[in-house]
């Protein structure tokens, strides 16, 4: 019987009364692929709207209530070719489109009133050097303040806001000089005005607004995308329960799932939610949550968490609430406790505004002073220590980090790093000593045949090929190594014990050895192994952990940066010495449970190390959390990708090489624009107090720096991330 | 130079129509899908549903 598919968790009703879903779709590669999407779907019946966006392979889909079935939507794209994953999009993600749009907005209306206002002051001081009359001038000038003023007071507000919540919590932070410096640019040009003044600085506030907001919405922009990207990629991983409903077993989304529902998990599938068993008895392997290989037998009234691969048996699960069970409960305790005692790392931003602010207000104030004191009027001292505050207005400053974040970030994309936190990458730099955990992380996360060097190829293609008809874990993990994706025909599986089918003429069996016939086969030591039997030839497959294919290059890779490794696992001591052997990693602990792992970790704290720690499992939750910086891979535990730092994609190690390497370049080039910016301030301020600034000079300063920085972050994307 | 006086306002006018036009284009999600949109200018759906 064809078991029913229940997604109506997806669907959401819009205001006017229809249904809607959002769904990630794989394999959309081109042009052509958004027309045959949206025209077959919009064939279906009921089917009102059907709008595929390219940019993040993203369709959403809305159709009459009650005239289709969300499942049919699935299995139409299936039906050309395409795989339709249903989510939900997270709140996080729709604040950011809202934000997204109002920057973008910010932006236009300081890009519209720069334009205009450098227009008109173009014309000022052309005029200035040859024949404008006052009454042209102060006529442009009043059309600039008309500009300006409501510009500044729409488009400023993301920095006024941030510095206002700065200065209630008696802090200080870049927005806060920039706020100042907007505010008395633009009063002072006002007076002037009034006054009938040679020169008005409305051009240099609303540029400077104009350019910081450029940053920010790049920078925000890039933020999006890798969260676009991590979203799919979870709606991917998002896999279906069986649920008992009624008797009946339905397949819900897992995130469906409450507390008290009855599941079946069948054999070689993950467990979808933490619970008990109710009934039926299996193996299963939780290496995902606690970095132990060796198989746990579990029968009615043991506890068991989402993620673990059921072996053998059928099990019946009854899901207990999120989040409970003796082993999340101290995973959760030991997080809290490594949150509070985690001091957050001073980004550089910060610590460069909190020398700049003080320094540049205070030479402001000198400025004032002294021309009072050498017999300046009023008058000409404000208007000299207001120019000083323009001239260094943070502008190369503010954008000297962003600008490299973006680039960064980017570069870290391609290389198949997706940041979670903002300042990862200053954190990655600092790095100093890399911690991984073994299971998942330096270990492929699915099993593999690790000795299939050992066995003829034609033989090992075609037990490759009959281990496709079957479900069972082993199987699975023998079939990554067909090249062929067709099944055996006629192939039957006898659950429990292996498969058979009649290939060119002769009974081939793959399973276990008394399936196959055979006694008395000496077991793999750390391996799990399965027999496959041909016309009399044998093949005794050992299926185990395997290292990830670079794993031995990028650990070298990683000490020639002269970082130090260690290992740290959860698995069997005798199952961890090998690898850490075969990796050359000297340093190394195994069957270590989640604290003492943290207990490490700080002991390396203690000796002032700054610890990258690179884990999947649930155990490493709380160390990921408690190191200075963390990576895990996209296939780790839903709670320990949370606290990771960035997670990486793919089957390789690279991207933990790639990801340091990045970040240390990144971290360079934002010293060397803060060294920039200083020197840049060291120029133009002596020339500032001495009085001999102009508008026209603040205009060239300012984009001339700001521009310089932003080329110089951009030579972080320039060489490729070679180790 | 009198000129000037209806001169200025109109190139703000005309600015000021651009800012709008920009911001309705954004309202109206047209900045959403930016490489989808490269690539439907390339498709002949509409040509056919004409001829239906």
């Amino acid at each position: 019987m064809q078991e029913a598919l229940d997604l109506s968790h997806y669907a959401k009703r819009a205001s006017d009364g229809t249904l809607g879903m959002d769904l990630a779709v794989e394999g959309v590669a081109c042009g052509a692929c958004i027309n045959r999407i949206e025209g077959a779907v919009k064939k279906l019946p009921g089917v009102t709207d059907a709008r595929l966006n390219f940019t993040n392979r993203r369709l959403h889909v809305a159709w009459a209530d009650g005239a289709l079935r969300p499942a049919q939507i699935i299995s139409t794209l299936e039906k050309i070719g395409y795989r339709g994953h249903p989510f939900v999009p997270l709140r996080a993600e729709e604040e950011e489109a809202a934000e997204a749009r109002r920057l973008t907005r910010y932006l236009a209306v300081a890009g519209f009133a720069a334009m205009n206002i450098m227009l008109l002051s173009v014309s000022v001081w052309s005029g200035n050097v040859t024949d404008i009359t006052p009454e042209t001038r102060d006529f442009f000038h009043w059309a600039s303040a008309l500009i300006a003023l409501p510009a500044a007071a729409y488009a400023g507000q993301p920095f006024f806001k941030s510095a206002w919540r700065a200065l209630k919590a008696r802090t200080t932070n870049m927005d806060v000089p920039i706020t100042i410096g907007v505010t008395l640019a633009l009063a002072m040009s006002l007076v002037e005005t009034a006054n009938h003044a040679e020169s008005a600085y409305f051009d240099s506030a609303i540029m400077l607004l104009f350019f910081l907001l450029i940053g920010r919405t790049l920078d925000h922009a890039m933020r999006r995308k890798t969260r676009a990207v991590a979203g799919n990629l979870a709606a991917l991983k998002a896999d279906t329960a069986h649920r008992f409903t009624g008797g009946e077993l339905v397949s819900v989304p897992v995130a469906a799932l409450h507390a008290g529902d009855r599941v079946l998990v069948k054999p070689g599938e993950r467990v979808p939610a933490d619970g008990i068993v109710m009934g039926g008895s299996s193996e299963i392997d939780e290496s995902v949550i606690t970095g132990e290989t060796a198989r746990r037998a579990v029968a009615a009234g043991a506890q068991v968490y989402a993620g673990s691969l059921n072996f053998n048996g059928s099990l019946t699960l009854k899901v207990s609430a999120a989040g409970s069970g003796t082993l999340i409960d101290e995973i959760e305790r030991l997080l809290e406790k490594a949150a509070s005692a985690k001091s957050r790392a001073m980004r550089l931003a910060d610590r460069a505004s909190r020398i700049y602010a003080p320094v540049v207000h205070a030479t402001a104030a000198l400025t004032a002073v002294g021309w009072l004191l050498a017999g300046a009027s009023l008058h000409d001292a404000l208007v000299t220590a207001i120019a000083v505050l323009i001239i260094t207005c943070p502008c190369a400053l503010a954008l000297a980090i962003p600008a490299v974040q973006v680039v960064a970030s980017g570069a870290l994309f391609r290389a198949g790093v997706i940041l979670n936190s903002g300042d990862a990458i200053e954190r990655l730099a600092e790095a100093d000593t890399v911690v991984f955990d073994k299971t998942g992380t330096l270990t492929l996360p699915e099993p593999r045949v690790v000795n299939a060097d050992a066995i003829d190829p034609d033989l090992l293609q075609m037990a490759a090929r009959l281990a496709l008809s079957s479900r069972h874990p082993l199987a699975v993990a023998l079939s990554r190594e067909a090249t062929s994706a067709v099944p055996f025909e006629g192939a039957v599986e006898e659950p429990g014990r292996g498969v058979r089918a009649m290939i060119g003429g002769a009974e081939a069996r793959l399973g276990s050895p008394a399936f196959c016939g055979l006694d008395n086969v000496a077991p793999v030591p750390n391996a799990s192994f399965i027999v496959f039997t041909h016309a009399g030839r044998v093949a005794q497959l050992a299926i185990a952990q395997a290292l990830r294919p670079d794993a031995a290059e990028v650990v070298n890779a990683l000490k020639a940066l002269g970082l130090n490794l260690c290992v740290l696992s959860g698995d069997r001591c005798a199952v961890v010495s090998p690898v850490a052997a075969a990796l050359g990693i000297t340093l190394w602990q195994g069957e270590l449970k989640p604290a003492e792992k943290i207990t490490f970790i700080d002991s390396l704290k203690a000796q002032g190390r700054r610890v990258l720690m690179v884990g999947d499992g649930l155990n490493d939750a709380p160390a990921l959390a408690e190191a200075h910086v963390s990576l895990s891979p996209i296939s780790a535990a839903d709670l320990t990708q949370a606290q990771a730092d960035a997670v990486f994609l793919g089957d390789r190690l690279k991207p933990v090489l790639d990801a340091v390497v990045i970040a240390r370049r990144a971290r360079r080039l934002m010293k060397e624009n803060l060294w920039f910016a200083a020197i840049y301030n060291a120029v133009a301020v002596p020339v500032a107090i001495m009085g001999m600034i102009t508008p026209l000079i603040a205009a060239l300063a300012m984009s001339g720096s700001s521009i310089s920085v932003t080329l110089n972050a951009l030579r972080a994307r320039l060489t490729g991330a070679r180790p | 130079m009198n000129v000037l006086v209806y001169l200025v306002p109109m190139a703000l006018g005309l600015g000021l129509a651009g800012l709008f036009a920009f911001l309705w284009a954004l309202r109206s999600g047209q900045y959403s899908d930016v490489d989808g949109a490269a690539l439907r200018v390339l498709s002949d759906d509409d040509l056919e549903s004409e001829n239906r």
